[in-house]
């Protein structure tokens, strides 16, 4: 029941506990408990909104920064992970696997502000080895939706058989 | 002028869908629930399977009965999902699951022969079996059983003349289903009169409550079952036309020299697609599954609500309300719903003349639109009260 809620909200976290229950095929009160339950355990942490910026007035610029870092005796990677996720410049930090350590998105006004804060605050931290800053041109997909435009195919017939 | 046409095709009147796609399409602000295809888009690496077999050339005929690397699919998928045992010799692939059910009856029917057709039903069932020189014989199936085809109806439209029985499982357009039980009661009758079963199955992954049985699977049937089935429904591959039949090889011989003739093969790139859909496929279509179950559940729900009469459908992606109490006919209440409130659902009578007083309303459409079209038929009914 719980992935089947997930992968509900998931797609669309404005769907109602009614409209949720029926199409489980449950009671509104089994989904809201479900949810509070998730919710209290940090298995739901938010309810966001997607937006296309590229479509709005508002300038931003979204860049992915590779981060070599010196992992410290017995605190591993989190407590320098801590120290770069703790910004608020800072969309998202992973831990990875391969040629560096962690991958950093980072969200400013302008490329200006995203290079500052990469000189100022991240590249000087301690434990952090080197960096590598890519910018982000176009997003064509994110969080499993198209932000392209697609061209309108003909589609179905409104009747058949 | 000679009349160019033949007597035979003269006394086939058109699908009765064909009347109502035509006020539909004068209308453009309408919406639909009428669809009988998926909203899906075909899977991508589906897509993408289709895409390189066109980059590597491979734009040639294939054996008529179909690509061996198929026909091995097929098997291997109806061993996996229906515990049916075939060989790949057993199996043709054809232009949609409409083909095969068009060959199977041409290979089959001599001029007096009866079919047995249940209905409401699928439009082509009629036709076909009249262009192949059979006659076909309607047993009506009832809302109290859940249009669900009972051992005594059989048994009571059989005569000496009778020689197949369709049996169009899970259901366009009531989707109703048959279970093991129901698929048991009828296939003793089917092998003590020495009947034939041409099973369309194409909506066989779209089964709500357990899983789907053939009744091919019932002890003795194999060898009298034309098992008919396709890529359309379960992989959302409507516009790529394939479909398969597995048959017993006396008939199914005959089957691929009349596709030899007409056909020749069905078309390649589906045909390598359909291998990526078979051996890769299962994931999506337990989603699509899904999917549908929720919308289904969403609009029967809707129903109860306006006080719209609907049996439980269990299969397929269409729902077939009652609405005997609004005291119009199916014709009536579709037209006027169109023009009062712009949405297009399809009059049962479409699927057969027993198919008056109901709707098919399909949910092969996302909650936001079913929520809207939903609304406006609730609209209307609450007009009509």
């Amino acid at each position: 029941m719980r992935e089947k809620i997930l992968n509900l909200l998931y797609n669309n976290s404005r769907i109602t506990y009614e409209d949720m229950a029926v199409m489980l095929g449950t009671t509104k009160d089994v989904i809201e408990s479900e949810i509070a339950d998730m919710e209290n355990e940090g298995v739901i942490c938010g309810y966001t909104t997607m937006v296309n910026w590229e479509k709005t007035d508002t300038e931003r610029v979204t860049a992915i920064i590779e981060v070599k870092v010196a992992p410290q005796r017995g605190l591993g990677f989190d407590k320098i992970a801590e120290r770069i996720y703790k910004f608020d410049e800072v969309e998202s930090v992973s831990l990875m696997s391969g040629g560096y350590d962690l991958a950093v998105t980072i969200e400013g006004k302008s490329m200006k502000e995203v290079a500052i804060f990469v000189h100022e605050k991240l590249a000087p931290l301690e434990s952090v080895l080197s960096t590598s800053t890519y910018f982000v041109l176009k997003k064509y997909k994110e969080h499993g939706v198209t932000l392209v435009d697609q061209k309108k195919t003909e589609g179905r017939m409104m009747i058949t058989p | 002028m000679r009349d160019p046409l033949s007597k035979l095709i003269r006394t086939i009147p058109p699908s009765g869908i064909r009347k109502f796609f035509d006020i539909v399409s004068e209308m453009t602000d309408a919406i639909s629930l009428g669809v009988g295809e998926p909203d899906f888009d075909t899977p991508w690496h589906i897509r993408e399977e289709g895409i390189y077999s066109l980059e590597q050339g491979r734009t040639f005929y294939t054996s008529n009965a179909g690509l061996k690397e198929l026909k091995v699919e097929i098997t291997r998928y109806l061993k996996r999902r229906q515990q049916l045992v075939y060989s790949p010799d057993d199996v043709i692939v054809t232009v949609g699951g409409s083909e095969a059910i068009d060959i199977a009856l041409r290979a089959m029917l001599d001029p007096g022969d009866e079919v047995l057709i249940p209905q409401p039903s699928y439009v082509s069932y009629v036709p076909c079996t009249q262009l192949a020189g059979g006659t076909p014989v309607i047993i009506e199936l009832k809302e109290e059983n859940e249009f669900r085809l009972t051992a005594d109806e059989l048994e009571e439209a059989i005569t000496d003349k009778t020689k197949i029985l369709v049996l169009p499982f899970p259901n366009n357009p009531t989707g109703a289903i048959m279970e093991r039980k129901d698929l048991e009661a009828i296939a003793k009758v089917i092998i003590e009169h020495d009947l034939y079963v041409i099973s369309d199955e194409i909506y066989s992954e779209l089964t709500y409550s357990g899983e789907h049985v053939s009744i091919a699977s019932i002890p003795g049937m194999q060898e009298r079952t034309i098992l008919i089935n396709g890529f359309s429904k379960a992989y959302a591959m409507t516009g790529w036309r394939l479909g398969y039949a597995v048959a017993p090889s006396r008939i199914l011989e005959q089957m691929v020299k009349i596709h030899q003739f007409a056909i020749m093969c069905a078309p390649t790139v589906s045909q390598y697609a359909a291998v990526e859909a078979l051996s890769k496929g299962d994931g999506e279509v337990r989603k699509m599954r899904e999917s549908y179950d929720q919308r289904r559940r969403f609009l029967l729900e809707e129903f109860s609500k306006m006080g719209l009469d609907c049996f439980t459908p269990y299969g397929a992606f269409y729902a077939f309300p009652s609405i005997k109490r609004f005291g119009m006919t199916s014709e009536e209440f579709a037209e006027r719903l169109l023009r009062e409130q712009k949405v297009a659902v399809v009059p049962g009578t479409a699927f057969g003349a027993c198919g008056e007083g109901f709707l098919r309303i399909s949910y092969a459409y996302s909650i936001e639109d079913l929520k809207l079209a939903l609304g406006r038929i609730g609209e209307f009914v609450r007009t009509l009260n």
